[in-house]
């Protein structure tokens, strides 16, 4: 594979210079590189809200913040995770960057779109932060009514439509994927030829369009409400606060898939990467992706088993709750089957492959406790939620993101970051996760409920440890901040594929060019063909 | 408490023994999967670790394993769902012979009234060994009402009115939380059970201060807002007459049929035009502001006891 004209033209990094030539770009690679600054930031805008709520919860007494503080804390907390960060996080970011690459394709379908779709996407996190500049917002990142819309005195319509205009550029994403992956595919690239990955972004698009639209018509008749007193939602005038729920978790529920599912993709091709292996059961790992976005849209009712909805539409709900949980079971025995026989290889995407397999097993597992609806009353809106739902988002799906990034890190930036360390902030970032919230199953099953900004003294020693173990989950991110920003100033050059890897976007130089490929490539061999698979050329790129 | 570390919650009703049963099942096979797994991830990334320019064995994949891994999971995931429902089943239908509780939420107390009258803020008082039905109403955004000693819970949703059931099996003092979030001061809004012998409990009935029980104040409501002026004992009035009203089907003039439950005759008072009854006029003024949901499950519990018009039951005396 040696390619010596590969690295004559210039990388997409440096090809034309200047900050209006990335803020007018049109190149996927740069917007996934303005989204991966932008959700990084505000990653660390959410973090340092949790970091505020593990300050409080450290003693029973509200004593750290006030309580209105308090609560406005906890929702900006949400709100900026999931909206600002999660659900952007690994589509609009590596989906961007690879997905493109992945099936041959110079760029997106759509490349002013996509570029539109991140100014929105800045336009709407403005807006919500803004909000927090005024005074902030009080609602819970649910915005439950009539609460919302009648009872908070507090900025709820200016924090609503930044979300509402947020969404809009999901759905520019996901719709500018999906046209991509039917349109752009590259001679030879058969639908099942495609990456896992690709599989995973495209499930996630339809969930995207089909879903964004309905939070963006609720969050919206929230914000009328308010204004123009309606009666969507207030009792009082004649509106049903539940049925904001149902609206509201139409879009939510699903919403966890779009951070969830983009995280199997990456995890497929990390699993097939370190066990040198082709990955077990393609077609099943590829539709249960399907199946978990399809299935996803008719679960929303099992947050609502306490409402006092009619128990047949409960029963239903969790009927199908149950089902949901089969195809995530499916994917994991076949990342595990993956590994049988492989030739495991312990660089440092092994221990962020381990770290989610071990995280997403107990979040999705928990599930299960939730989706039964007589142990759902006992736990719904306990600690137990909490914990159940950060293990899948934050336990799936960034250690998904951090296995992602530190994957393709050499590819997107041309550098190489130090392997100890990435191993060592990978087992800091799961240690610290499971002292922060595997105590809350416990708490949870004890009866705590969540957004408690003061607590029975029972409980203190569960936040206690929590707390603690937020500072060392908070040290663990910093670490990968600080050592992959390093990288970038003095790392060494990363070779052509230096993980020895499968794919299109192995076969390019790092970082690719601009329109990615000197020739539209021909495929011709089956995804994650291992047997034929390169070895990695890390250690001979050193020198160049 | 104890010095030892509390790990679970009491368990004093008699559903908090089935909840935790399940619980355990579960627990039970989740460990089984997640143990299984880890160690089969971690032995094949110690018996397989292989070295750079290696390739794993060609295998694809099985259809026949894909088949045991879906269908496994599957049964057993059926089986959680057919053990929660029935459980749920259990925690939805409260016994006939219940005593009823009225609580109405607000920000950010709980406000309790004793089918006798006896009113207690923040805390309930209740007999173990007899079935509890509380009936739950909130004077402004949703609440809910959450005892994890009894391991239920119901949302408590402004503009209509939800029902939830327990029976005490331990004396004792126990956690009330508000779990839904509700404002400023959402985790003050707790209180404590107190679970008492029957006879303690009834012997604190006596000592209370009552101000009539809520049938008397029901009945007292309804002459004072004038509800009796069309409402009357015989078909005679403007309004159709509420004997036997409860529990009783209803013909609509719109064609429909509903059944006449405490949601229907709380939202007949609160806004009449929803539905009317067949053969009357849309003509009811609507009570919203009038009555807090205090009242309104006072009128309630009144209308309930109005039974068709027959000499021998005279229990309201009208």
């Amino acid at each position: 594979m040696k390619e010596a004209d590969v690295q004559q033209e210039p990388s997409y990094l440096g090809a034309p210079y200047g900050l209006a030539s990335w803020l007018l770009t049109k190149d996927h690679k740069r917007i996934a590189i303005l989204y991966l600054i932008s959700i990084t930031i505000f990653f660390a805008i959410g973090g340092s809200f949790a970091a505020m709520i593990r300050a409080e919860l450290v003693t029973p007494q509200g004593d750290f913040l006030t309580a209105d503080l308090y609560n406005k804390v906890f929702t900006l907390h949400g709100v900026v995770m999931i909206f600002f960060f999660l659900i952007p996080s690994i589509p609009a970011t590596l989906g961007n960057f690879f997905m493109p690459i992945m099936i041959g394709a110079k760029d997106l379908a759509f490349p002013r779109i996509n570029l539109l779709s991140w100014y929105i996407y800045v336009v709407g996190a403005t807006l919500t932060l803004a909000a927090v500049i005024m005074g902030g917002v009080d609602t819970g990142w649910t915005f439950y009514t009539p609460y919302s819309s009648i009872s908070s005195t507090t900025n709820v319509t200016t924090a609503a439509l930044g979300v509402f205009i947020t969404g809009f550029s999901s759905i520019l994403t996901g719709f500018n994927f999906i046209v991509t992956v039917h349109r752009m595919r590259a001679p030879g690239m058969t639908w099942f030829r495609m990456p896992l990955f690709v599989w995973a972004n495209y499930a996630t698009s339809l969930v995207m369009i089909l879903g964004t639209p309905v939070i963006a018509i609720t969050v919206l008749l929230i914000a009328a409400e308010r204004a123009l007193h309606l009666g969507v939602f207030d009792p009082r005038i004649g509106g049903d606060p539940v049925l904001f729920q149902h609206l509201f978790w139409f879009y939510s529920h699903p919403a966890v898939y779009i951070m969830i599912l983009p995280g199997m993709g990456v995890i497929s091709e990390l699993v097939a990467n370190v066990s040198r292996k082709q990955i077990f059961g393609y077609s099943f790992v590829a539709f249960s992706s399907l199946a978990i976005a399809i299935i996803g849209f008719l679960v929303w009712g099992h947050h609502m088993f306490v409402t006092g909805q009619s128990i047949y539409a409960g029963l239903v709900f969790s009927i199908i709750t149950m089902l949901v949980a089969v195809p995530s079971a499916v994917k994991t025995f076949n990342w595990t089957a993956t590994m049988y026989k492989g030739a495991v290889v312990w660089d440092s995407p092994l221990f962020w492959v381990l770290g989610f397999m071990g995280l997403f097993l107990i979040g999705g597992l928990t599930g299960l406790f939730l989706g039964a609806m007589g142990l759902d009353i006992h736990l719904h809106d306990t600690y137990f939620v909490v914990a159940h739902f950060h293990y899948i988002m934050v336990g799936g799906g960034v250690m998904a993101f951090l296995g992602g990034l530190h994957f393709y890190w050499p590819k997107m930036t041309g550098r190489m970051y130090s392997e100890p360390l990435a191993k060592v902030a990978s087992m800091l970032v799961f240690f610290g996760f499971n002292l922060t919230f595997f105590p809350q199953f416990i708490v949870g099953y004890m009866g705590m409920p969540r957004r408690y900004h003061s607590y029975p003294a029972e409980f203190q020693v569960f936040n206690v440890l929590s707390t603690a173990g937020a500072t060392v989950l908070g040290a663990g991110y910093l670490m990968i901040l600080l050592y992959l920003v390093y990288s970038i100033v003095k790392g060494p050059k990363a070779p052509m594929n230096p993980w020895g890897a499968t794919g299109l976007e192995w076969k390019i130089q790092s970082p690719p060019i601009t329109h990615n490929f000197h020739e539209t490539p021909v495929v011709t061999e089956e995804a994650y063909d291992y047997l034929h698979a390169p070895a990695p050329t890390r250690e001979v790129t050193h020198h160049e | 408490m104890s010095s030892t570390l509390p790990l679970f919650p009491p368990s004093a009703s008699t559903v908090a023994g089935d909840v935790d049963a399940l619980f355990f099942f579960i627990l039970a096979v989740s460990a089984f999967f997640a143990v299984l797994v880890s160690v089969l991830i971690l032995y094949f990334t110690f018996k397989f670790k292989g070295k750079h320019g290696e390739a794993g064995a060609d295998i694809h994949g099985s259809l026949t394993l894909e088949l045991i891994w879906t269908g496994i999971p599957f049964v057993l995931a059926m089986v959680m769902f057919v053990w929660g429902a029935q459980l749920f089943f259990t925690l939805a239908k409260p016994p006939a012979d219940a005593m009823d509780v009225f609580v109405v939420g607000k920000q950010w107390m709980w406000k309790v009234q004793h089918p006798e009258g006896v009113r207690e803020i923040n805390e309930l008082h209740v007999p173990i060994g007899r079935p509890v039905r509380l009936t739950l109403g909130s004077e402004d955004v949703i609440h809910d009402f959450y005892i994890p000693a009894f391991r239920v819970k119901m949302d408590v949703v402004p503009g209509r009115l939800t029902t939830m059931w327990f029976t005490a099996t331990k004396t004792g003092e126990y956690h009330i939380f508000c779990s839904q979030y509700c404002g400023t001061k959402h985790s003050g809004m707790i209180g404590t059970v107190v679970a008492m012998q029957p006879e303690d409990y009834e012997a604190w009935l006596a000592g209370g201060r009552s101000t009539g029980s809520a049938v008397q104040n029901g009945e007292r409501l309804f002459t004072e807002l004038s509800c009796i002026t069309c409402h009357k004992a015989d078909s005679s009035g403007r309004g159709p007459t509420l004997a036997g009203v409860f529990g009783s089907t209803v013909q609509l003039n719109d064609g429909r049929k509903v059944l006449a439950d405490e949601n229907y005759l709380r939202e007949s008072i609160m806004s009449p035009q929803a539905k009317v009854v067949q053969g009357f006029q849309p003509i009811m003024p609507t009570f919203q502001g009038l009555v807090s949901e205090e009242n309104l499950l006072q009128l309630i519990a009144y209308v309930k006891t109005l039974k068709p018009a027959e000499p021998a039951s005279a229990p309201v005396k009208k």
